[in-house]
């Protein structure tokens, strides 16, 4: 059986429309140095961190090897730094494997995204269709999307108020949230009122575009216990990917999400999920996404996510007290912001929106158009 | 967000990524090209393993790694709309001006559906199940886009 | 620091690495070398439980290319982790598929590096690497003449212009025995005087010839716990240990103070943890991503913590040849073979391959019981690999 590894401590910038003031160096370190506070670990070299993990994508960056400007923020002269260029949760996947495997025993993890920087998040999204088939006819993430909810929200009556009540909750929950001074509080009426982006997602549905950075340090259950009063152990992981083609898939039915799952789960020897979880933070990028995202991962009945949302679901099962992705973080980052709150609410440490006694907490990421790939982590306190 | 910067020092440097790219569609989807330019025709690919006819075409199935270099079909150039979204932000990668339709039409024959353009009916007006066919383009763009677009038909 | 468990390669595949790769398309040219890596583990893609993939994505503009590649890679349905830190990427995926099976979070993980780069441009590329403020345009993608200016400085120009045209030749006559390398340009001793006269330069003396290709290619690695590799593999390439050591972005942040190389630092890391005190001779093969003849030449020197001349030497005597007394990239390395993505794993395949007996007619007629494999780039990161023959203990 192999080690436990413990998020030993966690820190995030907070997620603005534009940070023009501050390059993503400059917003790594307003990451780094408190974890380095947090923990009193440096980066010397046999006794510093073992190795960094930075999340940040090239094309949102507009640069090759895009970690390449980061080494000496990371502490990687001389050391070892790795990209995760997936969701940014991958980076917790990873460094729980590496220290699992014993190559390290403590991890730096740290993503990092300016979308501002880019004319447009759709036209990076674009870019990730193939050149032949399906960039043709234009398809980017918000319009497959838009053919996801049309699929979804039939098959589970989630109609247009229950998805102005999510969008309208997300932001009462923000206001709670330091991390999020820009996201908006919105009446119901409101989000009803905005305009249509991809039927039947409005406006108000999308998540902003936005700047921010966020890191955690991972360690072995030995350092974990002396670094760290209340590390929050990473108990399940698990993820999957879907097929490309929008066609291909049966775009309601959750079929990746519910094997990362199924996989996380069976990790973290959770037979019946329903229940089991005192915080649940998912990457909602859309408002349609809260309650399916809930129903793949087998938390909310399937079918029945509108009735979830009317009947009050999300506060009774404690779902992104954050404001989640719809208060704002960038996209490869909305995971590993997920996995921060969680930790943040076992650790006691999310203040006027602490969940009392948190316990276990499920973060989830996704990427991909119509999510195509999800990840799912575990995570809990003793 | 903190509004009181002194911003008389403060640059910003402008850039652009503009590399050229050359794709490359393989024997399998050159062939999907140059029948669905020269010939209008539509072709899929059956994987037997999987019993399931998939368009587009692909070389390799991704369910079973199964090889379906030869394994083409016809399949119909009309079908049904099976899903849509009605695209309305206006963005420079976009195909045409917004708003416009994207629906997934699962051609006569086939097990999966494309994505494709739909017009010549409102968008407001469209509905799953609706029968559709292919309008092939004049110009040849030997892409996908050699169907220019799909428009309602009779059932 | 004790590893959970060993970690052996099982398989490795890779598809004909060229200039020109017309008929396929991205998914197409991946499957290839994972349908030959496959084959290689026997086992079939419902055996793997993960698949790790990298590459750049600026070199196809292609925005998680993971995702559109499931088409090729066997992913559905899977696991996967996507990793990608620059040149030394492909060295990268393999540690982190090292990581993905010694954790014990599974028993057979698939990593895949590829490029097309015949699909972008790469100088171009490369060279929005540089910070847009201080760097971007002073950068010439990956072409830096300044080694053969100080290998010139410090062993006077006819010596290290020969020493370098003698590395490419020897290079290209191992290129010539493997069917897979990109340029086998059939390269004689006899031209060296004319090549190094003739061939255009690049940056000072840094010349066509010496430089290393843009391919197109995928290479793809199974790799399986110890009691899987033992039950699927009669010899396996086990992996003893890796190192990753990276620099920072301004070479000059320093000022004019000697910096340490990456290659030597990791080298000698390496090594302690592994109790190699002679390296030239408890090695004993080595494939080093050499991006340019100079480089090759100059890098020898710092990962076999050399003095000296002693790395000129090694190239005057024979001893880097195939049959030498320390072969380096029999595979003809990456001068002759540079898909960048899937480079850097390209050189702990061949390393595996040798120490498994199975490189085919470059094989080197010699026992293999240890193999170092090195991975390069970003501002001179290093990745360093050691397999062994031997289960590690």
């Amino acid at each position: 059986m192999a080690r436990r590894v413990g998020i030993c401590a966690v820190a995030q910038t907070t997620y603005q429309r534009d940070k023009w003031h501050e390059r993503f160096q400059g917003m790594a370190l307003e990451v780094l140095e408190p974890l380095l506070a947090q923990t009193g670990l440096d980066f010397s070299e046999d006794k510093g961190i073992g190795m960094s993990i930075s999340v940040s994508d090239d094309i949102f960056d507009a640069r090759t090897i895009s970690d390449n400007g980061m080494t000496d923020v990371l502490g990687a002269h001389m050391r070892c730094e790795e990209k995760i260029a997936q969701e940014g949760i991958q980076a917790l996947y990873y460094g729980l494997a590496a220290i699992q495997g014993g190559h390290v025993d403590t991890a730096l993890v740290l993503g990092h995204c300016k979308e501002s920087q880019g004319q447009s998040r759709n036209m990076v999204t674009h870019m990730a269709f193939d050149p032949f088939y399906t960039r043709p006819v234009g398809l980017d993430f918000t319009a497959a999307a838009g053919l996801q909810a049309q699929a979804y929200a039939d098959r589970s009556d989630v109609g247009d108020t229950h998805l102005a009540d999510i969008v309208a909750r997300a932001g009462r929950m923000a206001q709670l949230n330091p991390a999020t001074p820009e996201a908006p509080v919105l009446t119901r009426e409101e989000v009803l009122a905005s305009p249509m982006l991809a039927d039947p997602i409005r406006a108000h549905h999308a998540y902003p575009v936005s700047d921010g950075a966020v890191g955690m340090i991972l360690a072995a259950e030995e350092t974990a216990l002396a670094i760290c009063d209340h590390p929050v152990w990473i108990t399940g992981v698990g993820n999957c990917m879907d097929s490309f083609f929008l066609g291909d898939r049966d775009l309601a039915s959750n079929f990746a999400l519910k094997q990362a799952a199924a996989r996380a789960y069976q990790r973290a020897g959770i037979d019946q999920p329903r229940d089991r979880f005192d915080v649940v933070e998912v990457s909602d990028q859309f408002a349609y996404q809260q309650p399916m995202w809930m129903e793949g991962l087998g938390l909310v009945d399937e079918g029945c996510g509108g009735a979830w949302i009317a009947g009050g679901g999300p506060d009774a099962m404690n779902v992104n007290r954050s404001g989640g992705m719809l208060a704002g973080n960038p996209l490869i980052l909305g995971g590993l912001v997920r996995a921060a709150e969680v930790a943040l609410q076992l650790m006691g440490l999310a203040g006027e929106r602490q969940v009392a006694d948190a316990r276990r907490g499920l973060a989830h990421g996704v990427m991909g158009p119509a999510g195509q790939f999800h990840s799912v982590a575990i995570l809990e306190r003793d | 967000m903190q509004s009181d910067f002194d911003t008389s020092d403060c640059y910003t440097i402008e850039g652009k990524l503009a590399l050229p790219y050359t794709y490359f569609a393989g024997r399998v989807g050159s062939r999907f090209i140059t029948t669905l330019r020269d010939q209008h025709k539509i072709m899929g690919v059956r994987c037997a393993a999987c019993d399931t006819v998939f368009v587009p075409p692909r070389q390799t199935c991704e369910r079973c790694l199964g090889d379906l270099t030869d394994s083409w079909c016809e399949v119909g150039s009309r079908g049904r709309v099976v899903n849509f979204t009605v695209v309305r932000y206006p963005d420079r990668h976009l195909p045409r001006p917004v708003p416009f339709v994207l629906a997934m039409i699962l051609l006569e024959g086939a097990d999966t559906p494309i994505v494709h353009l739909l017009e010549g009916i409102p968008p407001e007006q469209v509905a799953v199940d609706m029968a559709v066919e292919a309008v092939f383009a004049e110009t040849t763009t030997n892409t996908i886009r050699d169907i220019d677009h799909f428009k309602p038909c009779d059932a | 620091m004790k590893k959970n468990r060993n970690v052996g390669i099982i398989g490795v595949g890779q598809s004909v690495y060229s200039s020109h790769r017309e008929e396929v398309n991205q998914p197409e040219m991946i499957n290839e070398a994972v349908v030959e890596a496959l084959e290689s583990a026997g086992v079939t893609i419902d055996d793997v439980e993960c698949i790790v993939h990298g590459n750049m994505e600026l070199f196809e503009m292609i925005h998680q290319p993971d995702l559109w590649h499931v088409l090729g890679t066997g992913a559905y349905g899977k696991e996967t982790l996507r990793v990608t830190t620059g040149g030394t990427t492909g060295a990268t995926l393999v540690a982190a598929a090292d990581h993905l099976v010694a954790s014990g979070l599974h028993d057979v993980v698939l990593a895949i590096g590829f490029e097309k780069l015949q699909e972008g441009h790469t100088t171009g590329g490369i060279t929005n690497m540089a910070d847009p403020l201080w760097g971007r345009q002073l950068q010439t993608g990956a072409l830096t003449g300044m080694t053969a200016a100080q290998m010139i400085d410090e062993f006077g120009e006819e010596r290290a212009k020969k020493v370098a045209m003698k590395y490419r030749i020897q290079m290209d006559q191992h290129a010539m025995k493997n069917n897979k390398a990109h340029r086998r340009l059939g390269l004689s001793p006899d031209q060296a005087e004319e090549l190094a006269e003739n061939s255009p330069q690049l940056v000072g003396e840094l010349r066509m010839i010496h430089m290393c290709s843009q391919s197109d290619g995928a290479c793809a690695m199974v790799f399986a716990s110890e009691e899987k590799a033992k039950a699927l593999c009669d010899q396996p390439a086990w992996i003893k240990d890796h190192i990753t050591a990276h620099r920072e972005e301004m070479f000059c942040i320093f000022g004019d103070a000697p910096v340490l190389s990456t290659h030597r630092y990791a080298a000698r890391k390496l090594f302690g943890r592994c109790g190699i005190t002679n390296p030239r001779e408890e090695i004993d093969l080595f494939e080093m991503y050499d991006p340019s003849s100079w480089w090759g030449s100059d890098w020898l020197r710092e990962f076999l913590l050399l003095e000296g001349d002693a790395h000129l030497k090694m190239i005057e005597n024979d001893e880097i040849a195939i049959d030498g007394a320390f072969p380096v990239n029999p595979s003809g390395g990456v001068i002759a073979s540079n898909p960048i993505g899937a480079t850097a794993m390209v050189r702990v395949a061949e390393a595996a391959l040798q120490v498994m007996g199975r490189a085919g007619d470059h094989q080197v007629p010699k026992t293999v019981n240890q193999a170092l494999a090195s991975g390069f780039g970003g501002t001179m990161w290093t990745v360093l690999f050691l397999l062994t023959r031997e289960v590690p203990s």
